[in-house]
């Protein structure tokens, strides 16, 4: 494996950004956003890097302190890694461009932490993407919480209960997957995951391996919001400010999915892990079970920004079925899922949010007629629209494509039928959204100006998601397949 | 049952410990409770690694000339490490969830939750 100064260089962006943003602050207030951009920029930039390094040489690796694994601490990306680090660092580019006029309508006097907490959040999300460490892995992911437990504070009146109820429930699970973490550490006496991998086959008949995946999956899955544990999101993405919910929805459960996939298809591998309990079973149907549910309160809200919270719950699920399937065409599905719907459900948020903060709207009668008023905004949110339900040639509908392959090769019927079922759920939700704001005359009122900089990252979203959809061969053959865990992508035909 | 439990009654301790924490948090209605609840859950944990890194009439992980380089003869250090990590962890998340309570409270006047949730429905 090469040795690459990549991973270290995009968590010392972050790092140190963070600590810029605070010490800079102190005397030029208006200094928090531009140091934000740069190194949200510099960290894009080597995500690119590390993906390009990856796709020509195969995985990379820093040993943190120059000492070797299993002893040190090593950050290691493969492809899949750092298609997920692109993902994360991308979306947070645009975000930032948009935050700018956000954070200065919404919270004015409080720029300066609300960027630093964004570097935060961001430097624990990448951190979990880049380690090789399990221990390591839990410490980014409570970085990463904090920091998102303070932004989602910094919202209406609820969100600071939200912000609460999503603590605890959050501490809960991370505290599982320690708990998971301490039971394989009893069992293997390591923490680096490519050690643990070796280790773990000698072991499959033992207890105590089993209780240590059951912890591992409910402790992640809590931090995913997979039924019946996402309790916590629709509060937490309602009440947050507008640029915490468009950074917030769409990496962040995305990056605990990365988790799972990492951790039950790398450091156990799926055979072993779903061996004597039928771990990646239940969570398919589990998975199905929320897409049912999210899908079904999504119908039920008349607030905008809810119904895309509880459709956030039925997407992840989506993934969670993927990666419960562990088939490789569902994993390829689950894997593009989260490139498709980052993009896509971070474009409706940004304009939930642009719509919230130009006239007040909330409700989905609030939207009638806003489509002559904001047709690039729109446009924009049309795409990403259609690209929920799920409608070629969007991204969206590629990765319902590749899942339902997957579930159908996995003989796993009634999935299908929750896949298709599901899609026509979220057709109905969204196309009474879209009847309003396109159908109806545009309403007589002042609106406060949208500046070019909020609406450039809404347009981009949107051309992204067809973008990623006529592309997605390109994803799936090049980056995805062969990344998938134990060479399954060789069982792709 | 009763064979296998008690040598092992570390675990069980810290098992009764955690329930007593799942309980706080689910059970009591008052939010300081809940975050109570947590702390004790956590310490569970932090216990449960504590323990399996216990070895009987080991010394502490130090070097010492008299017991030589045998790894029977010191505790193991790793776990004790983790769990200072982890102590960090859980006092700043005890540390943001004060400060949120404080804000709860000055926003809605009450920690309880059912008359929490009443003054939520009431405010718009």
């Amino acid at each position: 494996m090469a040795e690459s100064a990549l991973p270290i260089l995009i968590l010392l962006c972050f790092m140190g950004g963070a600590v810029a943003v605070v010490l800079a602050t102190l005397r030029r207030p208006a200094a928090a956003w531009p140091i934000t951009m740069v190194a949200i920029a510099a960290a894009f930039g080597f995500s690119l890097r590390l993906l390009a390094t990856v796709l020509d040489g195969g995985a990379v690796r820093h040993r943190l302190g120059g000492w070797a694994a299993p002893i040190g601490i090593e950050l290691v990306v493969d492809g899949l890694g750092a298609f997920v680090i692109c993902v994360v660092t991308g979306i947070a580019l645009l975000v930032g461009c948009y935050a700018r006029w956000a954070v200065r309508r919404e919270i004015p006097e409080r720029e300066s932490t609300f960027f630093a907490m964004v570097l935060v959040l961001l430097l624990g999300l990448s951190g979990i993407v880049l380690t090789g460490d399990l221990f390591n892995l839990y410490v980014f992911f409570e970085i990463s919480s904090l920091a998102a437990y303070a932004l989602i504070a910094v919202g209406d009146k609820r969100a600071v209960v939200a912000s609460f109820r999503y603590l605890v429930l959050g501490t809960l699970g991370a505290s599982f997957y320690l708990l998971g973490i301490g039971f394989l550490y009893t069992l293997t006496g390591t923490l680096n995951m490519a050690d643990a991998a070796t280790l773990l086959p000698e072991l499959a008949a033992n207890p105590t391996l089993r209780v240590s995946v059951a912890m591992i999956v409910t402790g992640v899955g809590l931090k995913m919001a997979i039924f019946p544990m996402q309790g916590w999101l629709a509060d937490a993405y309602t009440h947050a400010s507008t640029t915490t919910t468009a950074i917030v929805a769409p990496i962040m459960t995305k990056v605990s999915a990365y988790t799972l996939i990492r951790v039950l298809g790398f450091v156990y591998g799926f055979d072993l892990a779903s061996g004597r309990l039928p771990i990646g079973t239940a969570l398919a149907w589990l998975s199905a079970a929320g897409i049912v549910v999210g899908s079904v309160m999504a119908l039920a809200q008349t607030d905008v920004k809810r119904m895309l919270a509880y459709s956030s719950v039925a997407q992840v699920s989506y993934i969670g079925l993927g990666i419960g399937l562990a088939q490789p065409w569902a994993l390829v599905g689950a894997v593009l899922h989260v490139l498709n719907h980052a993009t896509m459900k971070c474009c409706l948020f940004l304009v939930t949010g642009t719509v919230q903060l130009a006239t007040g709207g909330r409700t989905l009668d609030d939207y009638a007629g806003l489509g002559r008023r904001m047709p690039w905004t729109f446009g924009a949110f049309t795409l990403a629209a259609l690209a929920m339900i799920g409608i070629p040639p969007t991204g969206g509908f590629f990765s319902k494509w590749y899942l339902t392959v997957g579930a159908l090769e996995a003989g796993a019927g009634g999935l299908v039928v929750v896949l298709v079922g599901s899609g026509l759920l979220t057709a109905g939700y969204m196309f009474r959204l879209l009847e309003r704001v396109w159908a109806r005359p545009a309403p007589e009122m002042v609106m406060r100006p949208v500046g070019a900089a909020a609406i450039a990252p809404i347009v981009v979203l949107g051309i992204a998601v067809v973008v990623f959809g006529v592309i997605n061969t390109w994803f799936v053959t090049r980056v995805i397949m062969p990344s998938l865990p134990g060479g399954m992508g060789g069982g792709v035909g | 049952m009763i064979e296998t439990l008690v040598p092992r009654w570390p675990y069980v301790c810290t098992v009764v410990l955690m329930l007593v924490g799942l309980y706080g948090m689910l059970g009591k209605q008052n939010l300081v409770k809940k975050l109570i609840g947590l702390n004790v859950f956590q310490t569970a944990i932090i216990l449960f690694f504590i323990v399996q890194a216990y070895k009987t009439g080991a010394s502490v992980p130090i070097w010492d000339a008299r017991l030589g380089a045998v790894a029977d003869a010191y505790v193991n250090p790793i776990p004790h490490g983790l769990m200072l990590t982890a102590i960090v962890v859980s006092v700043a998340i005890t540390g943001v969830a004060l400060a949120l309570l404080i804000r709860i409270h000055r926003n809605f006047g009450t920690l309880d939750e059912p008359e929490l949730l009443d003054a939520m429905k009431r405010s718009p």
